[in-house]
């Protein structure tokens, strides 16, 4: 096994898990600058992928009764309230004058649909022991429910918490990018139902140019804010099949800023693991040697 | 404002999930540990005439592995598709290789402990009786795996508490694990032919007092999760536990069979509180986005300086 396979950018990601002929990488670039905020695509997905609704709580975080991504929810909208800190001049202008950046108020909403990252670099993947976690053709991540037996390794393995056991099923759940409509040619359900296109479904390599020329109009209109979050092939897990375009910093969404997928340090970690296995049978002959 | 953790958040919640794992799984680290300690120890005692100390050690091993076994269908979601494990080997999942670990070390482990149950003039006894040695062998060559891989199981995660560990952690468990099989050699091994026992728990108790304390130093803020709440409690009986099995296994178990037990009991526990302290701290670190957010946002300012990048990021509002 390469170093490369572990870490780092990678072209052909179905190619590196073993498929000679397959369609190119699929992918979400989820433009959060135009959310509304409606949950159509929670709705959709878990009428799709008969994810379970019943869970029912108010949790006191703006708009936002789902809380996180897990096992019964495979897509999740973030609500962000938040106060500017400077007020701004004050302004003799009529409402609704303006329309750009300068005609904001004091308070702004963010709004952004949270999902599994498929990532080029899977910590899930890597650590699953019963290979139910699998790569599939269209390079996205999916469990396969037949074969997991819940030993709940991949649930620490995400650097991004989305994958999560199920209660009284026990097996890992989370997005399959819609597996079933991929293979079928279908739109996944959520891009599918989403009203102001913010997900947006396709070829990773052609979302990710139209993400950076949101971007740089984005810029260009003064949002200086927004950002690609998991575009990058090199960031820490060799970039994400679904990425983002963020308003503001990853963790005001919950979001890690900069995570990496911990198989990047596992030849460092064997290592010193060799190392104390050689320490404790030599401790063990030392033992012996002197032994009274 | 006091050097406290400055930091944004999505409503304080945490990043990451919480672990899945329950108290079977540290329970199965202690126990994987004894086992292969204790492996170690028949074979040695095997191989220079010391039976009773063979004989604890061989016992000892299975059922700590038997227990250990337990513990660990016992944290599947899916306990009845515990042989899915079996079905590939993959060198990124230290599960995996752990499993393919056990499934090398357990026969010998079996056979080695039959021979001491199995009656000499049955013909399967006298088979046994011939085949120990070479199965305990067997096993003994898997056992530093077994006792240093579950270093790497918990290290190969996000967790921050865990992955930030990973350079001392093996030397924590190994320390334990042989600590905790000297602590059970010198409970059950009359003094006289528990010399080796003792000498493996004083060697033992010392690494994991040491790389723990090492760990420590090196840690940056995640260390709070080691040092605060159950882990940090843990870990103080831990510590103290470990420290007085040292003291009375170096000093006063080889005059004392009442000293020497209590010692033992006092490595085994404190090896066990060690396995659950690190869990904790584990579990912690995920509850907490601070862990997760705080060390990445250095991790990022520091590869901006060295960029040479000026200047703030874009921040919009607060
Ligand atoms: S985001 Fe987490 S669950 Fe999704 S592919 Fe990456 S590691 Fe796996
Ligand atoms: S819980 Fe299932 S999918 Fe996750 S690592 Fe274990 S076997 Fe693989």
């Amino acid at each position: 096994m390469t170093e490369h396979s572990l870490y780092g950018p990678l072209d052909d990601v179905a190619g590196e898990a073993g498929y000679d002929d397959h369609p190119p990488r699929m992918g979400f670039f989820t433009d959060t600058s135009v959310c509304i905020g409606c949950k159509a695509c929670e709705v959709a997905c878990k009428e799709w992928n008969g994810v379970p609704a019943d869970d029912f709580d108010l949790l006191g975080m703006s708009f936002d009764n789902t809380g996180h991504l897990g096992a019964n929810a495979w897509r999740h909208v973030a609500f962000v309230e938040q106060r500017a800190q400077d007020l701004g001049m004050p302004s003799f202008d009529r409402p609704g004058d303006g329309s750009g950046p300068e005609s904001r108020t004091d308070f702004r909403w963010l709004m952004s649909s949270d999902v599994c990252k498929h990532c080029t670099h899977a910590g899930c993947l890597d650590v699953c022991p019963t290979g139910a976690l699998f790569r599939t053709e269209f390079g996205t991540v999916v469990v396969q429910q037949d074969i997991c037996n819940g030993c709940g390794y991949c649930v620490s393995g995400c650097p991004y918490g989305v994958i999560e056991r199920r209660e009284g099923d026990g097996r890992a759940q989370k997005c399959t990018l819609c597996y079933d409509r991929l293979r079928a040619g279908e739109e996944p359900a959520c891009a599918k139902a989403c009203p102001t296109d913010s997900i947006q479904f396709g070829e990773v390599d052609e979302l990710r140019d139209r993400a950076a020329a949101r971007v740089a109009a984005l810029h260009e209109r003064g949002e200086v804010g927004a950002r690609l979050y998991g575009a990058d092939p090199d960031d820490g897990v060799g970039g994400t099949g679904a990425f983002f375009l963020l308003m503001d910093e990853p963790e005001v969404y919950g979001l890690p800023p900069d995570p990496v997928v911990p198989t990047r340090d596992l030849p460092a970690m064997w290592k010193r693991a060799g190392l104390a296995a050689v320490a404790f049978a030599a401790a063990a002959a030392v033992a012996f040697a002197g032994g009274r | 404002m006091p050097e406290e953790a400055r930091f944004r958040s999505y409503y304080g919640q945490p990043v990451l999930q919480e672990p899945a794992w329950e108290w079977p799984v540290p329970a199965y680290l202690f126990a994987g540990g004894v086992s292969a300690g204790s492996t170690l120890l028949a074979v040695g005692a095997d191989l220079t005439g010391r039976p009773a100390l063979r004989r604890a050690g061989r016992l000892g091993a299975l059922v700590s592995l038997g227990a250990g076994t337990v513990f660990l269908v016992a944290d599947l979601g899916r306990p009845e598709r515990f042989l899915h494990m079996l079905r590939v080997a993959k060198p990124t999942s230290p599960m995996s290789v752990g499993t393919w670990f056990l499934v090398a070390y357990g026969p010998g482990v079996g056979v080695a402990a039959a021979a001491e149950v199995l009656p000499a003039r049955w013909r399967l006894g006298r088979l046994l009786r011939w085949l120990a040695r070479p199965a305990g062998l067997s096993s003994a060559v898997v056992a530093p795996g077994v006792a240093a891989y579950t270093a790497v199981l918990l290290s190969q995660t996000a967790v921050p508490a865990w992955h930030e560990a990973h350079p001392e952690l093996p030397f924590v468990f190994t320390g334990s694990a042989a600590a905790a099989s000297g602590g059970l050699g010198m409970v059950c091994v009359p003094t006289p032919e528990a010399g080796p026992a003792r000498a493996f728990a004083v060697l033992g108790g010392v690494a994991e007092l040491v790389s723990a304390r090492v760990l420590d130093a090196r840690l940056g803020l995640v260390r709070e999760a080691y040092g605060t709440g159950r882990a940090g409690r843990l870990r103080h009986w831990a510590e103290l536990l470990t420290a007085g099995g040292v003291l009375g296994a170096a000093l006063g178990a080889r005059r004392s069979r009442a000293v020497a037990v209590l010692s033992g009991a006092a490595l085994l526990a404190g090896s066990a509180l060690q396995r659950f302290a690190v869990f904790e701290a584990g579990v912690a670190s995920t509850r907490d986005p601070k862990y997760v957010v705080v060390p990445q946002r250095e991790r990022i300012a520091r590869s901006r300086d060295e960029a040479g990048v000026v200047g703030q990021p874009p921040r919009q509002a607060e």
